[in-house]
């Protein structure tokens, strides 16, 4: 019994640690960083001249030889080690506090192998840094006797810019995390138009995409290449996903609550076999993160960051023309409209489902590759972090409309990053969702949907 | 491969506080979908929240346990009118869509730093334990027999979740055999035929999903009550293994959610000993890690095939599925 009690413990452990403390890796590089380089340099220095002085002594080694275990914090910024930063140690009554040396490390014995709290305090940082990520952060030991805590430091933007730079800023961000969901939602808004299924594995077809781009890259394709192969396999897999499963079920005349229930199980499903091909780290696709150009005024952007926008613009722009004004783009907006009336109109309604199938398979994959981007990584539950995100477009916008799921997608990126001006950012989502909850009180019908639909 | 083992540890999880606390959540699920055709999809919402009312009621306020479980079902009735307000006059899938929402927008809130005080964020909740156990009657020892051998303190907390769960397997049987029952199939079957009856559909809906809510907090509550709270436990997956377990037993019965959850546990527990072993002896192309998540992919899959093939689960009469569509 405690095996699986621990076995499910261990599983949740990994899960928690990655979504709270970010990748080391893409660091945003800025002036800071240079000003930052020579002040480690300067404690270095000093530290180095006034080695004699405090050797064995220094304030980096506490407790050490008084008990078995040790706890050793590492404070990082940019990979380069912080010294002169106080770190506290506490739990069970014992309480013990240490100052980096320079080498941004603090090793600080502890009486028991019970898990400790490991305290970074903020004030001693130098100014414009903050922590990324945990803290304090509770350690607990394994088998071994010493463990590890370990601090990644990053810049702290609200002291360093103003508010209106920072505004514009962010609303960039969030039109460009606005257009990747919008490419996501309208897959979805039309699958769900043209065959009233609410689908929760859309999230799956996001990560799809992204893992193919992935693979695609490790077996050698340039990485366009490897985008435009991902994005050919979406559409497939979207193609295939309704001819293997959902034909079938229509015919069947299956309900549309248990189809919602279905798409939950290949959700799940899914998601898992993703995690056993992939295994539970990040990966990163090429390119990411990158130098970004100052473009004009505060805005800065990388190179993956417009390419990343300007696609979605193309993509989204030749989705509207093929809706607005090619004969299937019609008929499919007529199929989403009123599936009956199109049928008895002449319109071939299940050649539409597979065309809306295959084209919100690709879109979605693209989302998927674009997310890896802006996440930044692929991860095998990306694509969940995003669906709620992705619902909340599409109920904004209206179900079922594809232009009203472009609406909703931008003002849910935009929101998204224009509210961590106000709220701390690991509850940014708390927004979205909480526009998704009152858009339903008041106008259910979203944006640009009709009253009829709410029924 | 250790057969013994194996059974061993399958046998003994189906007694787990999990596996009642699971009962516990489906029988809430079952009042919500069964009975009143509601599809709540966010049930790890009330879950979290009967955990963290239980767990910062004692270790923040000092409450003792019993007025902190109180504590758990207040949170519950409130987070059930909150939600049902704007939702329970949506069609399913849009209630569907923000149930989920709403109990990510619960976890979210409890896994942020912005509450750490109260939360310890992403860190969870322990160490609360001391007064559910100076309640404990049993002697100290260890009884039971072959799988079933748990110390004073683990069967303390397994036979009070098991008489919860015979409270609330009580509760529902004498509400849906009343009057109030009756017009809650109705609603479920066809609510506007409820409405031209004049019954208020809206009140109806709204104290179904203020019972099962009650209900599924206790449950997540009981699975708290030997172990921690941590917030990444509470994922909407929570919600989905929970409807899986429901579908199983059988949605629109007594003992079916029950069921579900003994076998849910029992094939989960089984798996997670089989599977790893199987790839250890090379009979599995992946590494027992990898084996270890697969069973997860055979709870999407069974799940869909439940669905398709037998939405009224083991015990259910397929006449009381009709409103599934």
């Amino acid at each position: 019994m405690t095996t699986i009690g621990s076995l499910r413990r261990r599983r949740s452990a990994p899960r928690a640690s990655g979504a709270s403390t970010p990748a080391p890796g893409p660091q945003h590089t800025s002036p800071w960083r240079g000003l930052w380089l020579i002040v480690v340099t300067f404690f270095v220095v000093i530290l180095q001249a006034a080695a004699p002085a405090t050797a064995q002594g220094d304030g980096s080694q506490v407790n050490v030889e008084e008990h078995d275990q040790n706890i050793v914090a590492n404070v990082r910024y940019n990979n380069e080690p912080v010294a002169e930063v106080r770190v506290v140690v506490s739990g069970g009554g014992y309480e013990a506090e240490a100052v980096t040396n320079e080498r941004g490390q603090v090793r600080i014995g502890v009486p028991t192998t019970d898990p400790y709290e490991v305290l970074l305090d903020e004030e001693t940082l130098p100014e414009g840094v903050t922590v990324e990520g945990e803290n304090p952060i509770t350690v607990a030991f394994g088998s071994q006797f010493f463990a590890p805590a370990n601090f990644f430091l990053g810049e702290d933007v609200r002291e360093t810019a103003s508010f209106m730079s920072q505004f514009i800023e962010r609303f960039f961000n969030g039109i460009n995390f606005g257009l990747m969901l919008a490419l996501a939602s309208i897959g979805l808004s039309l699958i769900f138009g043209t065959t009233g299924l609410t689908n929760f594995a859309h999230a799956e077809m996001v990560t799809f995409g992204a893992i193919i781009a992935l693979w695609m890259w490790n077996l050698g394709l340039p990485i366009l290449l490897a985008i435009v192969v991902a994005v050919i396999a979406s559409g497939l897999f979207g193609w295939s996903f309704d001819a293997a499963l959902w034909r079938p079920l229509r015919r069947r005349g299956i309900g549309l609550v248990q189809m919602m229930i279905l798409t939950i199980g290949a959700s799940l499903a899914g998601r898992y076999i993703f995690l056993i091909f992939i295994g539970g780290g990040t990966s990163q696709l090429p390119g990411t993160g990158g130098v970004r150009h100052q473009i004009f005024g505060p805005v800065k952007l990388s190179t993956v960051d417009m390419v990343s926008m300007g696609l979605s613009l193309l993509v989204l722009l030749a989705v509207s023309y093929w809706l607005l004004r090619t004969r299937i783009g019609k008929a499919t907006r007529a199929v989403a409209d009123n599936r009956q009336l199109a049928s008895a109109s002449g319109i071939d309604v299940e050649s539409v489902t597979r065309i809306v199938w295959v084209i919100g398979g690709a879109l979605a994959g693209l989302s998927g590759v674009l997310w890896a981007y802006f996440r930044p990584g692929i991860k095998w539950d990306m694509g969940v972090q995003i669906l709620l995100l992705i619902f909340a477009a599409v109920v904004l916008g209206g179900l079922g409309t594809a232009f009203g799921a472009l609406i909703g997608s931008l003002v849910i990126g935009i929101l998204v990053e224009v509210s961590t001006l106000w709220i701390p950012s690991d509850i940014k989502y708390v927004g979205a969702l909480g526009v998704l909850v009152i858009v339903l009180l008041f106008r259910p019908q979203g944006l640009l949907g009709r009253r009829e639909r709410v029924g | 491969m250790n057969w013994g083992s194996i059974l061993d540890n399958t046998l003994s999880f189906m007694l787990s506080p999990e596996t009642i606390g699971f009962m516990l959540a489906a029988l809430g699920l079952a009042v919500h979908f069964g009975y009143a055709g509601l599809l709540n999809f966010g049930m790890a919402g009330f879950m979290a929240i009967g955990a963290y009312g239980y767990a910062i009621s004692i270790l923040s306020f000092g409450f003792p346990w019993w007025a902190a479980m109180l504590v758990s079902i207040v949170g519950a009735v409130i987070f059930a009118i909150l939600l049902g307000i704007p939702t329970l006059k949506l069609r399913g899938d849009y209630l569907a869509i923000v149930t989920i929402a709403a109990a990510e927008i619960v976890r979210l809130l409890f896994q942020s730093r912005v509450f750490d005080e109260w939360t310890n964020s992403a860190d969870g909740l322990g160490g609360y334990h001391d007064s559910f156990r100076s309640a404990n009657p049993i002697p100290e020892g260890t009884f039971g027999i072959g799988p079933w051998e748990f110390t004073s303190d683990q069967w303390w907390s397994r036979l009070f979740g098991l008489f919860l769960v015979a409270l609330g397997l009580l509760l529902v049987w004498l509400l849906m055999r009343s009057p109030w029952g009756r017009v809650l199939k109705g609603i479920r079957e066809d609510e506007d035929a409820v409405r031209s009856l004049g019954k208020n559909v809206y009140l109806y809906k709204m104290q179904a999903l203020i019972i099962g809510g009650v209900l599924g907090a206790l449950g997540g509550v009981v699975i708290a009550l030997p172990s921690a709270v941590i917030p990444q436990y509470y994922l909407p997956s929570l919600t989905f293994f929970v409807w899986t377990a429901l579908l199983l037993g059988g949605a629109a019965t007594l003992f079916g959610p029950i069921l579900g959850a003994v076998l849910y546990w029992g094939v989960m527990a089984f798996l997670a000993g089989l599977l790893p072993a199987m790839a250890n002896e090379g009979w599995l192309p992946m590494s027992s890690t990898a084996a270890g998540n697969f069973r997860f992919v055979l709870v999407g899959l069974a799940l869909m095939l439940l669905v398709a093939f037998r939405p009224q689960g083991l015990l259910g009469n397929k006449k009381e599925m009709t409103f599934v569509k």
